[in-house]
């Protein structure tokens, strides 16, 4: 009597465990979801997103001169980075052009840098950095095309914006190859 | 009650007993007396010392701390930095054993400092090529089914080509090791729905740098987590709390800290951290971009740069290796300047990309020596030598140095980087 109740038990205690996985399966893998997580509209994303593609793809809207850009490189850049972008407390933006196959290689904006938009996408995330973020778009704009025109890429009237940037071609465009170790 | 004191009175009676029986091993006159003092150098001058006091109560410290006498075993600071906010610190290799990180110890590397995130207020924003965008808050996210697992962390510039370190920190210290729990990536992708033309996932950080970086989707959907705790307890924020995503092997500038945001992406960023910085240059000026997987490497710890052999005889030789492709599958010791190796013994357990502890018995026979490992891991890559890699790569070429590290014993005993003396 007794171990029939107790295989009883354990028939019944098997079955729970069972249903309780197939139930687990069904939240977990059937529909490779748990329901877990806010959805997002994308004015919400938008307002998130701060990444700029090397492409210029989500440059934002706004523009800013060269001249500009020289204004506030002297006020928020300069005290790092140097007269003329000469390098610093911070890395040198000019130079070295011509340098990368020497003994003495200066990787800076003008040698090195592939695509102008990612430096529109440093500068606004990280730059300067006792104020990451402070900088408006348009002055982001301004002291971009100010680094670039200290780089002889930009004449020092041009008004910066995003279709200026994606049209830049860099000097170092093509000096980077894939990993191949 | 009686009982009670029954007890105690035999439990005092049977002290008292083992206490004479240990001091009868140690002296006969000693027994008697409480204030013992002894000129034996074996001994020390009060061998009860810590014994005729009580000590420090406990809850003294909730959070404990290491003793008062390994005050050396703290992260390395190189002392003339231009600035500190974008900086690195690294893990005293030469004061730990085992492979685990203390957490306190783990090496640090942040582009504008240590963030402070309240993570009632932080959110993960999970958008791009998906099916659905999605915020999650880390109560979300630990919702999700958990993973624990052991790997190794290692910076990209650990070294530089052109600095050789005093100490085994100075040489390699920018490489550490812990248990890290979280979600698997995959499991979080899999809730908001990867569309088939998704190549990479942009990561961002939430610090004064926003630091931001392109991953593969085949790393994302593989091994990749996003991690809320390390060795157990929640992520310091030197490493990232409250989340931040772990990408084991790859170099530890990838495993983006104060993780916000995951866009999946059709195209790589080429952000600043994946161009400027980042990136291999080579003799011949041109620069490999998205060298991801930190190679084989070893380094002996011990005996290693700055300490000092007592005397000659037996001494382990001791050091940690690890690959970012896999399995450690052997490491050769070398006490020769690399004229004949041994094959160390690998402490278990071995784990996919996660330090593993070796170890060579050696006698020293008192003249002078230079000892050294590599690393041999489960695809068959060894562990090549500075001079190999510089024939190739050059000595400009910033990271992913994973050469050779040299000792040399002196005949006194000291240590000292073989590059440098």
């Amino acid at each position: 009597m007794l171990d029939f109740l107790k295989n009883t038990l354990a028939r019944a205690w098997l079955g729970c465990a069972l249903l309780l996985i197939a139930t687990l399966s069904v939240a977990g893998e059937s529909g490779g979801r748990y329901q877990i997580g806010t959805p997002a509209t994308s004015a919400e994303v938008a307002k998130w997103n701060i990444s700029v593609y090397s492409t210029g793809r989500n440059l934002p809207a706004g523009s800013g001169t060269v001249l500009a850009g020289e204004k506030i490189y002297a006020n928020q850049c300069q005290s790092c980075h140097g007269e003329s972008g000469k390098g610093g407390l911070g890395d040198a933006l000019v130079g070295g052009v011509g340098s990368l196959a020497s003994a003495k290689p200066l990787r800076t904006v003008g040698s090195f840098w592939p695509n102008a938009p990612t430096i529109f996408d440093y500068i606004r995330r990280a730059m300067p950095m006792s104020a990451p973020l402070s900088l408006t778009n348009d002055e982001v704009y301004a002291v971009t095309g100010y680094v670039l025109y200290l780089n002889k890429l930009l004449e020092r009237d041009t008004i910066v914006d995003a279709q200026v940037l994606a049209n830049i071609q860099m000097p170092n465009r093509e000096g980077f190859v894939l990993d191949d170790r | 009650m009686s009982n009670n004191k029954k007890n105690k009175a035999s439990r005092r009676t049977f002290l008292q007993k083992a206490a004479a029986g240990a001091t009868g091993l140690i002296s006969g006159a000693a027994l008697s007396q409480a204030n013992v003092s002894s000129d034996s150098q074996v001994l020390g001058t009060d061998p009860f010392k810590s014994m005729k006091v009580p000590g420090t109560p406990v809850g003294s410290n909730l959070y404990g701390v290491p003793s008062k006498y390994e005050r050396a075993a703290v992260r390395h600071l190189r002392p003339a930095d231009k600035q500190y906010l974008s900086s690195s610190s690294r893990t005293p290799l030469q004061e730990l054993d085992g492979i685990i990180t203390p957490n306190g110890l783990f090496y640090e590397r942040h582009h504008n400092g240590i963030p402070t995130i309240d993570p009632a207020e932080h959110k993960l924003m999970l958008h791009g090529l998906v099916e659905r965008a999605l915020v999650f808050t880390l109560d979300d996210l630990r919702r999700f089914p958990s993973e624990s697992k052991i790997y190794f962390l290692e910076c990209s510039g650990n070294p530089d080509y052109k600095v050789f370190g005093k100490t085994a920190a100075e040489a390699n210290g920018l490489v550490s090791c812990a248990e890290w729990t979280g979600v698997k990536l995959k499991t979080v992708l899999q809730e908001a729905g990867v569309k088939s033309s998704a190549k990479w996932i942009i990561a961002e950080g939430a610090d004064g740098a926003g630091l931001n970086r392109s991953i593969p989707i085949e790393k994302c959907l593989d091994d990749a987590l996003l991690v809320y705790s390390q060795n157990g307890e929640r992520l310091r924020p030197e490493q990232g709390y409250p989340l931040r995503l772990f990408l084991p092997g790859f170099e530890g500038n990838m495993s983006v800290k104060w993780l916000r945001r995951l866009e999946v992406s059709d195209i790589a960023l080429h952000s600043r951290e994946e161009t400027s910085k980042y990136t291999d240059l080579y003799p011949d000026g041109k620069a490999r971009e998205f060298s991801f997987v930190m190679e084989a490497k070893s380094i002996i710890t011990r005996p290693s740069g700055q300490q000092k052999l007592a005397q000659k005889g037996f001494h382990e030789i001791s050091g940690i290796a690890w690959s970012g492709r896999g399995k450690i599958a052997r490491v050769e010791v070398s006490v020769d300047d690399g004229r004949t190796w041994s094959v160390a013994q690998l402490q278990s357990p071995v784990l996919d990309k996660a330090l593993t502890r070796f170890r060579l018995p050696w006698t020293w026979d008192g003249s002078s020596a230079v000892i050294l490992s590599r690393a041999i891991d489960e695809t068959g890559y060894v562990q090549p030598s500075l001079e190999d890699l510089v024939k190739t790569r050059g000595v400009n070429s910033v990271y992913h140095n994973n050469a050779i590290t040299k000792w040399k014993i002196s005949e006194n005993g000291e240590v000292t980087n073989a590059r440098l003396s």
